[in-house]
């Protein structure tokens, strides 16, 4: 049989998803891509390839996967339990999956979005140039179970490495930058907007997150005069009655609710793994200290093939050490995956 | 959206304004109002910064009265390509530009009002009108694609006559499928698919503005006309059974 994942079950909102598509905005069509970028990178380092391979997105629960021959593969964001044939195997890190074994995935712990990274990544169809589902677009679908994931050609057989993530799911600090309306809100505003502790509220998707806040609203003069103009990701559009909405990747190119500003795009991150109810609080930079924080996170992320560290099995903390397949290994070597597909 | 075509020219401001989104990139607006030049503007605009190939900018658009400039901010100072836009905003009087050319004209078969867009009448009472006189006015004005988007491909068309600057409805209608033909405020927007709306649904038409599967997605473009000619009820069931493409039965032809 071809590389692939046999889907034994799946959470509500699991997708293919990848680094989004550009060259689009002038049509209408946002970038959208995964939830948490970051995550895409760590994977990518943890499997030694490109970030813009192509991953599976599962939304607050993972679900239990079948291997057809040896896989590697790696997990971020959101962290899950993971068991493979039973045995517990650890998050932000890469493992071998070999032939018919099962990897199961739970709900998230921490966070909101989890990825199963795959080595070759998944060798799904392209919409408009691209793996990555846009779901309020109609391009691609949430996967099903009975779902076969075609997995493409892996160069290496490495496993065995994990990565510290950059802090990122328990909300917090989220740092922003003016943007082309926020001369619209008072002084007064914007220091009262940075100065409200937020909640992430339940109301969100992926074009959207609303903040809840206990108080009076944030809204601007002249609210109802400006004329529908570009939105971007991670800009904060305040609606009529007064409440931020963080506009999340999906969102829609233009947009008729005036913007105090933009998050940077390395805190989206952390908007879009702030679990319900968690607390956000809204820190405004200057364009400078944004771009210098900015550039700072993408180089972190661009060294991160350099940062992962092999894992150190201690076998006191493996709950169940005789249910490891520790013999598979030698087993699976016959099967080198490179004499495959 | 609101009422911007009546507004006044905001007189306290000085137009062209040049300003950074976030660290996304830069916008040259041409006007604090929805007008006919800031659109054409805008879409002029948009061409001669695409022709200068510029290696910071990633992807460009134009909105109703804008050009927007994708470009990382956190790579690239925004200060130098600021001036270089204000040189080329100086260069020429971009309020007086021409439309572009090879613009197609679109004349796409539209069901107005019935069971299959049943806000025609109270639309028409909004704006003074019976309904043939409605369906005369919306069926006649060649309307403008200003800027595509919002959702892929939706095309923002204007104008219709002053008293069509019908306000949008209090309460969202939950559900117009695709290729619904919807009005506010002089424009219409032509929904690519199903999808909520506070503006009043008119006409029914098989013009999807998104076709993912197509070797045209999207096949409209900013500046292209479009004319939404009345058909029977027979007459658009027939193109709909006939016409499975999402071209809805339209007939184009390049405009001058």
């Amino acid at each position: 049989m071809n590389r692939a994942l046999i889907v034994r079950s799946i959470g509500p909102a699991a997708a293919i998803q990848d680094l989004g598509r550009t060259g689009f905005m002038s049509a209408g069509l946002t970038r959208g891509g995964a939830s948490d970028p970051a995550a895409l990178h760590e994977g990518a380092a943890l499997l030694g390839q490109m970030p813009s391979c192509a991953v599976l997105e599962m939304a607050g629960m993972g679900g239990v996967f079948e291997a057809t021959s040896d896989i590697r593969i790696a997990l971020s964001g959101a962290v899950m339990d993971a068991t493979i044939d039973g045995a517990t195997v650890q998050w932000n890190s890469s493992h071998l999956l070999s032939a018919c074994s099962v990897l199961k995935i739970g709900a998230a712990r921490r966070g909101n979005f989890g990825y199963l990274h795959v080595g070759g990544g998944f060798a799904t169809p392209s919409y408009l140039g691209t793996q990555g589902c846009h779901m309020s677009a109609g391009l691609g679908r949430l996967i099903a179970e009975g779902d076969i994931l075609p997995v493409g050609k892996d160069a290496s057989t490495d496993t065995g490495f994990y990565v510290v993530p950059e802090q990122r799911l328990d909300g917090g600090k989220i740092r922003f930058v003016r943007s082309m309306q926020s001369d619209k809100f008072e002084d007064s505003t914007m220091t009262r907007f940075t100065k409200t502790e937020f909640r992430r509220d339940p109301r969100g998707n992926r074009q959207g997150i609303r903040m809840d806040f206990d108080g009076k609203g944030f809204q601007s003069g002249g609210q109802l005069n400006i004329v529908s103009e570009v939105t971007i990701a991670g800009d904060i559009q305040i609606t009529g009655d007064g409440t931020p909405f963080v506009l999340m990747h999906e969102c829609q190119t233009t947009g008729g609710y005036p913007r105090i500003g933009t998050i940077l795009p390395c805190d989206l991150n952390k908007v879009s793994q702030a679990p319900i109810g968690s607390s956000l609080k809204f820190e405004l930079l200057t364009l400078e200290e944004g771009a210098a924080i900015q550039a700072r996170a993408s180089a972190v992320l661009s060294g991160l093939r350099k940062s992962i560290k092999p894992l150190i099995r201690d076998v006191t903390t493996i709950q169940d050490l005789l249910s490891y397949q520790l013999i598979s290994g030698a087993i699976s070597a016959k099967n080198a995956p490179l004499d495959e597909g | 959206m609101k009422n911007l075509m009546t507004e006044k020219f905001e007189t306290q401001e000085t137009w062209p304004q040049i300003k950074t989104v976030g660290l996304a990139g830069v916008i040259v607006t041409f006007s604090g109002v929805l007008s006919e030049p800031a659109n054409r503007a805008a879409i002029a605009f948009l061409a001669a910064v695409r022709a200068a190939e510029w290696e910071e900018v990633e992807e460009s658009n134009s909105t109703l009265v804008s050009t927007f400039l994708k470009i990382d901010l956190s790579v690239y100072r925004p200060e130098p390509i600021i001036e270089r836009l204000q040189n080329l905003v100086d260069s020429r009087d971009w309020l007086a530009a021409p439309l572009p050319s090879g613009r197609t004209l679109w004349r796409v078969p539209t069901l107005f009002g019935t069971d299959r867009a049943p806000e025609l009448a109270e639309a028409a009472e909004l704006a003074g009108q019976t309904i043939e006189q409605a369906i005369t006015d919306l069926s006649t004005t060649s309307m403008r694609v200003l800027t595509i988007g919002f959702a892929p491909g939706q095309p923002y068309l204007g104008t219709l006559p002053d008293y069509w600057n019908i306000p949008r409805q209090t309460k969202i209608t939950p559900n117009v499928p695709a290729g619904s033909l919807v009005t506010a405020v002089r424009q219409f927007c032509l929904f690519p698919y199903a999808t909520p709306t506070g503006w009043r649904h008119v006409g029914a038409t098989g013009f999807l503005s998104f076709r993912p599967k197509s070797e045209r997605p999207f096949p409209l473009s900013p500046g292209d006309e479009m004319i939404f000619d009345p058909v029977t009820e027979a007459e658009f069931l027939k193109i709909e059974s006939s016409d499975q493409s999402g071209n809805g039965g339209a007939q184009t032809e390049m405009l001058k």
